[in-house]
């Protein structure tokens, strides 16, 4: 989230698309109800079905799964087309005046430089006409026919209301209604907010979902202000803060990248992450990489990572390709080349696509270790539970350890929420049994692993010998002393920049946050944008004041929040060119003259000047893009896609399938399904009253919603001849379940392309293990194909068949 | 521990003000004193409160865990009840179906207890010692890592990658036991290592 959940209560307008947080973020959609009760807010849901969220919402609209770049290409259209833009912020904080080189254009649903055997483009002329000076050529009075904002009007030409409606199925009144709505948010003193989840993300084209409505929430000035902001509303409780500190394959801690093969040392890697301001006086923030990474360096190999040893830059692995993905992965595995995989507090049978795959998959390793406070699927994917995990145990020679861990309530630590507050917790409970903290365990398979290369050597034993594990005990270190190192620390004395006979930091002292960060190796620190989180003044995290001056739902004293305790991302952009909040009504910050001051902690440097400084620090433009030069590899603009199954064709070129420069496997793309075998289009989702695949072990919950069901229309049950709660089969290309039928006003058919479509939703929290009923899961069935920039797999729309059917057998039954 | 306002301490004296004082004003005798004196004290009342989060969404609404027993002392604690924090800013104390039957989770009936190992072709999972498992597990992945560490491309160039080993880790767990597993999957050359971002 750019903003806080605090921070909703300001806002006029919300629009839910891409998620459902009345039922999946419930106490955080308590401020919708806030802004709607004491601002006069209105609620805007699309989404396929008629959700609790759209339940309370001032104005409804269906939409199919999948489309959603067209709407919001129709929304901007509409806005742009009617005078709806809040003009000053547009031209003064995006890149709209920018030139864009003469190659670069799109037609028949592609952009230019496509090669279709590759499924890649070539981005070259994707950019910037750079001028002699450098710098981007830019025309401030958009008149230029190659400037950004041209070319945007020329894209978005064709998303005109009815092609809007053809696509999505959204009758044309309804999608008018809601761009109407938005485009009242122009205006410098209304403010729009976007709340979106995995509704958006889990498409073979998410991240372009995503950039679509920041494009429209930049258009309107919504970005960096109060109640506004693009507002991701993350799936699990520290899911932000895993995804900060790097556990992913292609990065490291707070988004340094991991190295590829190109970067053959130190410095060539660091020639890539220089980013040169693209304009005069521009900050360009990441010119500070080299400190953060030496940092990063120094605190995984202390004293072993010198400068004459580029810091220890081969201990890193290189990638070879893009990212060792959960996609890739379990395609190396299904070909039998992954020997070992550890699963902690993660459940792939059930939470990645294709079941069937996953299943074999690991049903190929050698050895599974799993970590978790639960019995999970995953854990015992070899044992036969009849029509539910129809496996041959005996055939299966993966050997599988369940190691058993806390959960949240026996541990002390922090996690990073949705808004990027850091919020600290306490141990209330003893461990039951011999389940022990996950960081124990690691530190218990580390440290066995350390002992057999000192003692018998092996591969390239140096990284592993020289890992920075200093801690009072080795065996388990303590949340403590892992924050700590986290923020990090003066290795030497640190001198007064302004006065060297002066010692800012004394070497041991935890830094005060990243602004003292070296790159000479003087200091260290495990995660630069969480540096500040336990300094000298202690842990901040802890905080505990919820003080909120003139109730602005900053709450600064409250926890700290990612970076330096900022609450509001970009939000030197809640004030215009001179300085002056847009709103004075909802100031974040102004300028007096000399500093910026106000309620939040700047979002620039505090004495950058407002006609000099652009507000996007972290964009070497300095300004926000609405054009992303070779960013992405699917395109610069959102352009609309269909879903690799999709009930339709593709408008724009009937031949093309889902996202064109998507990776598929070979043994997947076997395995899509048409419309003409797979007549409907399905989509998952999550209940209230579950979390995951975690409360169907709870009694509670389970009481609340035992069994696992679908939800269809009237019509559809109608015409396959379904009855309410009668028992039916969906299948997909690659998978069946059975399931009781909910039968359902919530979810209609579309009309779309010309054509009724039929959807068909699948709850995701059943499984053969807990003290729910056992059932099955929307991955069962959903294709393995993932989105184009970050693999995020499709899982929000695909294609299936259903019928009447009769119940599940369980093994018990079935022998 | 952040634990400067005593709720339990508050609702002691709230309690006995309340007994004493309407006692004496409502007038009540003998026999309503009795009764009184029979009411089973506040079940909350000899516990210790800690302050945490749901482990759930990306809310993180504040929750109190009321404890028998205090593990800073060394006590064995067990959870008896959880219920949302007031003073937390997002939430202000409200909790949702999920959150409010938290307790469910940390006491479900199949919460992991020992360490277990099921060889190949079983059909079941059988108890092992956490050093035994561990032990093995250093094995398998050393030996593992020793015949697949692939330590230069085609050009010669260092690129110490494992990618016959991997690892997803938990969106659940903190941010300071993602650190030390981060610390382990890297160093260790892993690149087949993820977390629920991508799911």
């Amino acid at each position: 989230m750019t903003n806080a959940w605090t921070d909703i209560k300001n806002t006029d307008l919300v629009v839910v698309m891409g998620g459902n947080a009345a039922e999946a973020h419930p106490c955080g959609f308590k401020w919708v109800t806030e802004a709607k009760a004491h601002r006069g807010a209105k609620l805007i849901v699309v989404d396929p079905r008629y959700t609790r969220t759209a339940s309370v919402s001032d104005y409804y609209a269906p939409i199919r799964q999948g489309s959603d770049i067209a709407f919001l290409n129709g929304v901007m259209k509409y806005c742009i087309d009617n005078g709806k833009v809040q003009w000053e912020y547009m031209k003064a904080f995006t890149n709209a005046s920018y030139i864009v080189k003469d190659g670069f254009g799109y037609q028949d649903g592609l952009f230019t430089g496509y090669n279709e055997e590759k499924r890649d483009y070539d981005r070259s002329s994707w950019d910037y006409v750079i001028g002699e000076d450098g710098f981007a050529v830019t025309d401030p009075t958009l008149e230029h026919p190659r400037c950004v904002w041209n070319l945007l009007k020329e894209h978005l030409a064709p998303y005109t209301p009815e092609l809007v409606s053809q696509v999505c199925g959204t009758p044309k009144e309804k999608f008018l209604k809601v761009a109407e709505m938005i485009a009242e948010c122009s205006s410098p003193t209304k403010t729009m907010t976007s709340m979106y989840a995995l509704g958006w993300t889990q498409h073979s084209k998410g991240s372009q979902n995503i950039r679509a409505m920041a494009m429209l929430q930049l258009i309107l000035g919504n970005i960096g202000v109060r109640g506004g902001g693009m507002n991701a509303l993350r799936g699990h409780s520290n899911i932000q803060g895993l995804t900060d500190l790097g556990l992913m394959s292609h990065l490291l801690t707070g988004y340094l990248t991991m190295p590829t093969e190109k970067d053959t040392d130190f410095e060539t890697y660091m020639s890539t992450r220089l980013f040169k301001p693209l304009r005069p006086g521009q900050t360009s923030y990441w010119q500070n990489y080299k400190k953060f990474m030496v940092s990063f360096q120094k605190a995984m190999w202390g004293d072993a990572a010198t400068a004459e040893n580029g810091w220890a830059f081969n201990y890193l692995p290189k990638l070879d390709v893009p990212a060792y993905d959960i996609l890739r992965m379990f395609e190396l595995m299904n070909h039998g080349k992954v020997n070992g995989y550890i699963c902690q507090g993660f459940n792939p049978i059930l939470a990645f696509p294709n079941r069937a795959k996953i299943t074999s998959s690991l049903s190929k390793l050698k050895f599974m270790v799993t970590m978790d406070p639960l019995e999970t699927e995953t854990s015992r994917f070899w044992e036969n539970h009849g029509d539910f995990n129809d496996v041959d145990t005996a055939s299966i020679q993966t050997e599988v350890f369940q190691l058993p861990s806390t959960c949240f309530a026996e541990e002390d630590g922090s996690l990073t929420n949705s808004g990027r507050w850091l919020q600290w917790h306490w141990q209330a409970s003893s461990p039951p049994g011999e389940a022990k903290h996950d960081s124990w365990i690691i530190a218990q398979i580390f440290l066995r692993m350390r002992e057999l290369y000192r003692k018998e050597g092996g591969a390239f034993p140096d990284p592993i010998l020289n890992l920075s594990w200093e801690y009072e005990d080795e065996n388990e270190p303590t949340a403590e002393e892992l924050a700590k190192e986290i923020n990090g620390r003066a290795l030497t004395d640190l001198m007064d920049p302004t006065d060297p006979t002066k010692v800012l930091v004394a070497a041991g002292k935890q830094v005060v946050n990243f602004s003292q960060l070296k790159d000479d190796g003087s200091t260290m620190s495990g995660c630069w944008i969480y540096s500040g989180c336990w300094n000298e003044q202690g842990n901040n995290m802890g905080r505990r004041d919820n003080h909120d001056p003139d109730e602005t739902g900053a709450y600064l004293g409250w926890t700290f929040a990612w970076p330096l305790n900022r609450r509001t991302l970009y939000n030197r952009a809640s004030a215009d060119i001179n300085g002056k909040p847009w709103d004075p009504t909802r100031k974040l910050l102004e300028w007096d003259g000399a500093k910026w001051t106000g309620y939040d902690v700047p979002d620039i440097a505090p004495t950058a000047k407002p006609q000099d400084v652009g507000p996007f620090i972290m964009n070497q433009e300095g300004v926000s893009r609405l054009f992303t030069r070779g960013m992405m590899r699917d395109g610069p603009f959102p352009a609309h896609m269909e879903p690799f199954e999709s009930p339709v064709e593709n408008v724009f070129n009937r031949k093309m399938r889902g996202n064109p420069v998507a990776r598929v496997f070979q043994s997947d793309a076997d395995q899509l399904g048409t419309s003409a075998e797979f007549p409907y289009a399905a989509t998952s989702y999550r209940l209230t009253e579950h979390f995951h695949y975690w409360t169907k072990h709870n009694r509670v919950n389970s009481a609340l919603q035992p069994d696992f069901f679908v939800e269809i229309s009237e019509e559809l049950a109608a015409e396959k001849k379904i009855t309410n709660g009668g028992w039916v089969r969906v299948w997909s290309k690659r998978g069946s379940v059975k399931a009781k039928a909910v039968v359902t006003k919530r979810i209609r058919p579309l009309i779309c392309d010309g054509k009724p479509v039929h959807i068909v939703g699948i709850p995701l929290h059943w499984g053969f293990t807990g003290s729910a009923k056992k059932g099955f899961g929307p991955n069962s069935l959903a294709a393995f194909v993932g989105d184009a920039n970050i693999e995020t797999p499709e899982s929000k729309a695909f294609l299936v068949n259903i019928e009447p059917s009769t119940a599940p057998k369980d093994k018990e039954a079935s022998v | 521990m952040n634990m400067d306002l005593s709720r339990r301490g508050f609702l002691k004296l709230a309690g006995a003000g309340v007994a004493a004082t309407s006692m004496g004003a409502l007038g009540f005798g003998e026999a309503e004193a009795a009764e009184i004196a029979h009411v089973r004290p506040f079940k909350l009342a000899m516990t210790t409160e800690t302050r945490q989060t749901c482990p759930y969404c990306s809310v993180a609404c504040g929750i109190i865990i009321y404890s028998k027993g205090d593990v800073r002392k060394g006590d064995k604690a067990e959870v008896v009840h959880i219920e949302g924090d007031v003073d937390h800013p997002t939430n202000r104390g409200t909790l949702c179906p999920k959150g409010a039957a938290l307790k469910d989770f940390v006491k479900s009936p199949t919460r992991l207890l020992y360490p277990m190992h099921r060889k190949p072709g079983s059909d079941k999972f059988e108890r092992m010692s956490w050093d035994e498992a561990l032990d093995r597990i250093a094995r398998l992945m050393k030996d593992d890592r020793d015949a697949n560490l692939l330590l230069k491309n085609e050009k010669g160039l260092d690129v110490n990658r494992w990618t016959t080993t991997g690892m997803l880790a938990a969106s659940a767990t903190s941010n300071e036991t993602a650190w030390a597993t981060f610390k382990f999957a890297k160093s260790i050359g892993m690149v087949g290592f993820d977390n629920q971002a991508r799911v």
